[in-house]
């Protein structure tokens, strides 16, 4: 009688049967990006159901922006997605403007334009080398962080804080940039740009990094859709859309004259794919390799924005132009906005009832939705996996339990 | 939003479903009757003049009883509005939709009021109505696991009610 051989080392897994055993993960487990707490299913290696259990971080922001005015609810944008928080600030001053029908001068509009893509790199930085520690190596994580400390130095000279900034606010932006910062920026573009090779060869390359992602954690077109998936998860998955350029007509408006590629997989072919690593073979659409690609390619397409934005920025003469007033009305009505932060399609909706604080507040947060879809992702993995998925969905709990 | 052809292929559908509109706001809407949700829903998300894939947010709005002093420059009578925002990405447009609901079923207070569930239609809805459940106590008959998603399993009260008022005591740690 001959053996039976698998190629696949879980065909045998599947047949040995054990007790079935749930197993508890978080909230405080290092890999779960926050206090994320998850309940799995598992039957020796194999994980047949997780249930994620969130809110560890609910602290009502919606209704403390019941109570409010708009401008006051800035930073409290700051506190959901914390690691790309001028981009919250953006989509909630956007969809306050929105309501006001308030538009800001072009001088702000490229400013914005510029501080928002700088904070997109900076995110997907963090999600880079916080996606290797997922998967066990240390080095890029530092790699990632010691270039983002040099765009929060630049945050810092910019608005005054690392982390929270409120640096763009409903009606403009809270100040002008320093004297001397565009060239500081333009350096630090400059040093940044051959580092992305750097990172290629530390992660997209390496062959362990490929095993461990690539054809793991697949979500298909239809699935990601109908889950509401949103951002890299979304384009990861083949889906060509991106709303700084198929947005509203008042997000897309900033990005008028702007040239750029939406980092989505076509016919095979990512955009300028001649400069970067090719696709592994072992790779699916839609798998976490592809869901980390594309955020690598954002980190160069955001790039590519910054240097445009600047030469639009210095390029326009005369005032920034002031911010709303503190307790300006919001006029009755309602109106919703969904802009592309790094993590996804973030959107607000407020309902105004002509006193300065809005009646109702919401915040439609991405991560929520790319989470919602983990349980479909990890049916049938290894328990080993789970951390790989959960890392390349690159959730940020802040911005989940708001 | 589309043209106006949209809506009357939609009351064609479904009809009945369509109690009002307002074409001329910032995000146009159309108000459905809480009975024919689903249906609605379904043509929206089949019919190849819409193809709404994507169910974005749902957000419940508490129209509270008002205050006596502001009574009069209140123009609302007590309800709760449920808003579901739509977007096809095929085409590229969004859609808001309106379901009113009483504030309290039968108006007994206590008893959550009833919105059928969209879960069959965009698994979205699953999560999103477990917030609002959570949140805004508002009943999704069909949900297949409505439970509270946020707020711990045994809190009390639904936080973002214009009447809720914080416990001033929860396990032993001080509310207020």
């Amino acid at each position: 009688m001959t053996t039976p051989v698998a190629d696949d080392p879980r065909i045998i897994e599947f047949d040995v049967r054990t007790d079935e055993m749930l197993v508890n993960m978080g909230p405080q487990h290092p890999s779960t990006h926050g206090v994320l707490r998850l309940v799995l299913r598992t039957d020796g290696e194999i994980v047949s159901q997780v249930e994620p259990h969130i809110g560890y971080l609910h602290r009502c922001a919606e209704k403390i922006g019941e109570n409010l005015t708009a401008r006051q609810w800035i930073p409290y944008t700051d506190r959901m997605d914390y690691l790309a928080a001028m981009n919250m600030n953006l989509g909630w001053a956007l969809a306050v403007e929105k309501l006001m029908k308030h538009e800001v001068s072009e001088k702000a509009r490229h400013l914005r334009v510029l501080i928002s893509e700088l904070g997109r790199i900076a995110s997907h930085l963090v999600g880079m080398g916080a996606y290797g520690l997922d998967l066990g190596t240390f080095s890029p994580f530092l790699y990632a962080f010691r270039e983002r400390e040099k765009l929060l130095d630049l945050f810092e000279e910019a608005c005054g804080a690392r982390l929270t900034y409120s640096y763009i606010t409903v009606g403009g932006l809270t100040a002008d940039l320093p004297p001397g910062w565009l060239e500081r920026c333009e350096a630090f573009l400059d040093q940044f740009e051959p580092i992305i090779q750097e990172y290629h060869s530390l992660l997209t390359t390496n062959a362990i990094f490929v095993k461990r992602t690539a054809g793991i954690g697949v979500l298909s077109r239809e699935m990601a859709i109908d889950y509401g998936c949103s951002g890299p998860v979304l384009r990861g998955s083949g889906v060509d859309q991106d709303l700084r350029r198929d947005g509203e007509s008042i997000y897309t408006a900033m990005y008028d004259g702007y040239a750029f590629e939406v980092a989505v997989q076509k016919n095979g072919r990512y955009p300028r794919d001649h400069a970067y690593p090719a696709v592994p073979a072992d790779a699916v659409l839609g798998d976490c390799w592809h869901r980390f690609f594309v955020r690598m390619l954002e980190v160069v397409q955001s790039m590519d924005l910054v240097r445009q934005a600047i030469d639009r920025y210095s390029a326009c003469k005369g005032p920034l132009g002031e911010p709303l007033k503190l307790a300006e009305k919001i006029p009755v009505g309602d109106a919703y906005l969904e802009t592309e932060c790094p993590k996804g399609q973030m959107g607000f909706y407020l309902v105004g009832d002509g006193s300065p604080i809005p009646w109702r507040v919401r915040a439609r947060s991405s991560s929520f939705s790319n989470l919602s879809v983990l349980h479909e992702l990890c049916h049938g993995c290894l328990i080993a996996d789970v951390p790989a998925i959960v890392g390349s969905l690159d959730i940020v709990m802040g911005e989940i339990d708001r | 939003m589309r043209g106006p052809g949209f809506l009357e292929k939609l009351e064609e559908a479904v009809p009945g479903a369509i109690v009002g509109k307002n074409l001329e706001a910032i995000d146009p809407w159309i108000e459905v009757s809480a009975e024919r949700l689903v249906d609605v829903c379904r043509w929206l998300k089949q019919s190849a003049d819409s193809r709404f894939d994507s169910l974005e947010c749902i957000t419940a709005i508490d129209w509270c009883e008002p205050d006596p002093k502001k009574a009069a420059k209140v123009s609302w009578q007590p309800h709760t509005e449920l808003v579901y925002h739509l977007w096809s990405t095929a085409s590229r447009v969004s859609l808001v939709l309106k379901v009113n609901l009483p504030r309290w079923k039968n108006d007994v207070p206590g008893q959550l009021p009833e919105a059928p569930s969209v879960t069959g239609v965009w698994r979205t809805a699953d999560w999103h109505e477990r917030e609002v459940f959570d949140l805004s106590g508002i009943h999704f008959s069909g949900h297949p696991d409505l439970r509270r998603i946020l707020c711990p399993e045994d809190w009390e009260g639904y936080p973002l009610r214009k009447d809720y008022e914080m416990p001033l005591d929860y396990h032993g740690i001080r509310g207020r």
